[in-house]
């Protein structure tokens, strides 16, 4: 009996769940403060921003693509929202920036310290992350170039972007409409729980129900039998990368309201967090296969990896030793997940 | 009375407690080509799987030269003398001909790890010679025609000291000189005492090359003797296991007067030359030519996969000077391409996601977001499944992969049938497809052409093209070679057509 009960586990679409509620169940033995209110607030607000991130990212995964350039796209927008709001500027800071005299003043932008400062600079930053993914997507589909070179590209590029916009500077001085989209709460959930829910829904539906969401799926299991079959693929390789970007703006939105600055090295270590929580939940890297709950189990399991990791105050140089040697089981266990599957089907 | 080198003696074999051989014997004599022949799953795979030391049997025992053969992997196998060419090649085309004879067992020097490469070549050159290939051991198989691939793969098998040599499906992608310069090799093989098992689905092939036929049907032996015992309409019927009175289904209409499809002076250098062409209402018009003639290609171009420079593209009276595919379906034009697997299907996906791909927007919400009526589509698909009879396992949990080559070309014409196509064309639809899917392949052909639908036969297969056209263009070498009717028909003026400039096909050595 519990044989079957654990094989049964092992063969279920939420076994990522499973696997993270009894991992949790672990560090609750030896850690209950990881139980605590305040850890699981810290959790929550962890997760929130990750997952719009892998959200984006599977997208890109669906289409048989990658996107490298996320992190670089949260630096970039986290910038630029920082310069459109930011009301002060320490001139002996920025005085080098290329901006400087053009964009910013010691008073910040000209809209900053106006009632159109927050909505405006959330729009810029959207757009930025738009446009940085319609980079990516228009060299992906219409240049013909592999999708991980041209995100590694744009990666570096915007990345040493918004640091040369910067000097490598932090914008302070955010306004408070704009941090509290980081800090805010209603009763003890979180605002950003509420704005990733949204892109999350939005994602299901475009996912499952639209003509859209299926050509995503249709051209990630062949793009050559996707064209025959009149499949507008460039339009739906770009808008993969369109949406990538906007996701990553998105974080990028939380993040920097979190912080309250605007950071020119946002969620530079990000990246493989991104891509680990979207292939533990299950999409796979060689295209076609992805949902939106497998991303959030995705990232559930890799927030509750890295909030044991920082908990148990390892050195330096062991967090990331353990931190692959569980990547490397969970990885493991999907194989002969996987296998049972296969033999399940036989059957 | 020839003595027997292979004997298969009562062989049985199942999967899952379905049997996939049961108690099959019969004898390969030396020096004798032994047809092999039955549909897509009779167990012929399976067979030369326990042959080739991939399976091992249930039951049953095999006996070569006499002494008891169970070899428990391939590499007993190629020991022992059993060597397969198949049907996909199993070659590196990233490595030299040498390379490639020699890539699990290089002749050393001395008993260093350093390959002996002068020898290598040199015994490869010899090999080469032997098959009248007259190309350097250098050269890389990525440069050969499938034909020269073809050789080197016998190469490989001679210099193994195979006696019993098997060919699965050799011509499916040879041109017809190829196809040639391959018979006569393995008649000289068969003349040097080799014994050759020979698959294929191209009945005329195994009644002209073999001595003796065997017909595999559901795992077991049906018929077997000497060849001049069959024709082709008996090893079909004996292999589908009914009669089917014809090969081809007759036709229930006659091409009309309308015209769907004209083009006029179409040329892309290099490719096609000033092609015109016209397809007329519920006419079945066939396009025939060799490997390299063009009509691929020109297919690729009217479905607008494949630009072209000069010339007319003219459907349902509107001239256009440049399409997209996306114009083309929208202007009811389907499109079955020569390989299936890259470009028909989504191999992974289920039947029904195939089905619904292509008539996926006709199915959505008129509201910008474009939702998917899933229930309609869910039904219109089921009714194309039924129609077709795609068997095998429920449409919407079974993906394409899983299914039997004709039930896969059923989905890739299926879901073109959602979109009502007027003018369909078809490249090679019934490419390496078993005699009884073949079948229903013609049918549904014939059943398009009497709702009105143009179509566009491409095939190598001359006789099927005969069988199934009210017209016939051939094409070599980028252009219109000539035009029959069908009361034209006639194999030696198509094929004279089809050569034309091909005189020199037996190409010299390329320096």
């Amino acid at each position: 009996m519990g044989r079957r009960f654990v094989r049964r586990g092992l063969l279920s679409e939420n076994f990522v769940l499973y696997l993270s509620i009894v991992f949790f169940a672990i560090l609750y033995l030896f850690m209950p403060y990881i139980a605590s209110g305040r850890n699981l607030a810290n959790l929550s607000s962890n997760l929130w921003p990750l997952l719009a991130l892998v959200l984006g990212q599977m997208f890109v995964l669906i289409l048989g693509g990658i996107d490298l350039s996320q992190t670089s796209i949260m630096a970039l927008t986290s910038v630029v929202g920082g310069m459109l709001m930011t009301t002060q500027l320490d001139p002996t800071l920025f005085e080098k920036s290329p901006l400087w005299g053009i964009l910013l003043s010691p008073q910040g932008s000209p809209i900053s310290g106006t009632a159109l400062a927050v909505p405006l600079g959330i729009l810029a930053m959207l757009a930025a992350g738009m446009f940085v993914g319609l980079l990516n997507g228009l060299a992906v589909a219409k240049g013909r170039m592999p999708a991980f070179m041209v995100t590694l590209v744009s990666m570096m590029f915007f990345s040493g972007l918004a640091i040369y916009l910067t000097k490598s500077e932090n914008i302070m001085y955010l306004p408070g409409g704009f941090t509290m989209l980081g800090a805010g709460e209603i009763g003890p959930v979180p605002y950003s729980f509420f704005v990733v829910l949204v892109l999350a829904a939005v994602a299901q539906v475009v996912l499952k129900h639209t003509v859209l969401g299926r050509w995503f799926f249709a051209v990630g299991k062949s793009i050559r039998t996707s064209v025959v079959s009149g499949v507008p693929t460039e339009r739906v390789v770009i808008l993969g990368y369109v949406f990538s970007g906007f996701c990553a703006a998105v974080a990028s939105i939380l993040y920097s309201a979190r912080l309250a600055c605007g950071r020119p090295t946002l969620g530079q270590n990000l990246l493989l967090d991104v891509i680990g929580a979207a292939v533990i939940g299950g999409i796979s890297l060689f295209g076609g296969k992805g949902k939106v709950l497998w991303a959030f189990f995705g990232a559930l399991f890799f927030v509750l990896l890295s909030n044991a990791l920082s908990m148990l105050a390892l050195p330096f140089y062991a967090e990331p030793v353990v931190k692959g040697a569980v990547i490397l089981l969970a990885a493991l266990l999907d194989v002969t997940r996987t296998r049972l599957l296969a033999r399940e089907i036989v059957a | 009375m020839t003595e027997t080198i292979l004997q298969f003696d009562g062989v049985s074999k199942s999967f899952f407690g379905v049997h996939a051989l049961h108690d099959v014997t019969f004898s390969l004599p030396k020096g004798h080509l032994l047809g092999l022949i039955g549909e897509n799953g009779a167990g012929k795979t399976t067979l030369m799987n326990i042959l080739g030391g991939v399976l091992r049997p249930d039951g049953g025992a095999m006996r070569l030269r006499g002494r008891d053969y169970g070899p428990r992997n391939p590499a007993e196998a190629t020991e022992a003398g059993v060597a397969f060419i198949h049907q996909e090649l199993n070659l590196f085309t990233n490595l030299g001909i040498a390379d490639n004879l020699f890539i699990d067992r290089f002749p050393r020097l001395g008993r260093s790890p350093f390959i002996d490469k002068p020898v290598a070549k040199a015994q490869a050159r010899k090999l080469l010679e032997s098959l009248n290939l007259p190309l350097s051991p250098d050269t890389l198989v990525d440069r050969l025609t499938p034909g020269e691939r073809q050789l080197v793969e016998i190469a490989k098998a001679l210099s193994t000291g195979a006696e019993i040599i098997l060919f699965d499906e050799p011509t499916t992608s040879l041109t017809a000189g190829d196809t040639e310069r391959l018979f006569r090799i393995i008649q000289d093989l068969r003349r040097q005492g080799k014994s050759i098992i020979y698959i294929s689905h191209n009945l005329g092939n195994v009644l002209e090359l073999a001595d003796e036929i065997v017909v595999l049907r559901d795992g077991r032996v049906v018929d077997q003797g000497p060849r001049e015992g069959f024709t082709v309409d008996k090893m079909i019927s004996r292999m589908v296991g009914r009669d089917i009175s014809q090969i081809f289904p007759s036709r229930q209409s006659a091409p009309a007067d309308e015209t769907l499809l004209e083009v006029r002076g179409l040329s892309q250098p290099g490719i096609v030359k000033d092609i015109d062409l016209t397809l007329h209402k519920t006419e079945v018009l066939g396009l025939f030519g060799l490997m390299g003639s063009g009509r691929t290609e020109l297919a690729r171009i009217l479905f607008g996969l494949e630009p072209f420079e000069r010339g007319q593209i003219v459907m349902d009276g509107v001239a256009c000077d440049g399409v997209s595919v996306r114009d083309s379906i929208r202007r009811g034009m389907a499109f079955v391409t020569e390989n299936r697997r890259e470009e028909g299907l989504l191999m992974e996906a289920t039947i029904a996601d195939n089905l619904g791909l292509v008539a996926l927007p006709a199915f959505a919400s008129p509201s910008p977001v474009r939702l998917v009526r899933a229930r309609r589509l869910r039904e219109a698909v089921a009714r194309v499944a039924e129609s077709m009879r795609i068997k095998n396992g429920p449409v919407d949990r079974t993906p394409a992969k899983n299914l039997s080559g004709g039930n896969q070309q059923k989905v890739v014409i299926g879901k073109w049938l959602l979109s009502k196509p007027s003018v369909f064309i078809m490249d090679e639809p019934t490419r390496g497809i078993d005699v009884g899917a073949k079948y229903e392949v013609y049918s549904l052909i014939n059943d398009l052409a009497a709702q009105g639908t143009g179509i566009l036969l491409i095939s190598s297969e001359l006789d099927e093209l005969m069988g199934m056209c009210d017209r016939i263009v051939v094409m070599s070498k980028g252009e219109v070679q000539g035009a029959f009717d069908r009361s034209e028909f006639d194999r030696e003026r198509i094929l004279h057509a089809a050569f034309k400039g091909h005189r020199a096909h037996q190409r010299g050595a390329r320096r």
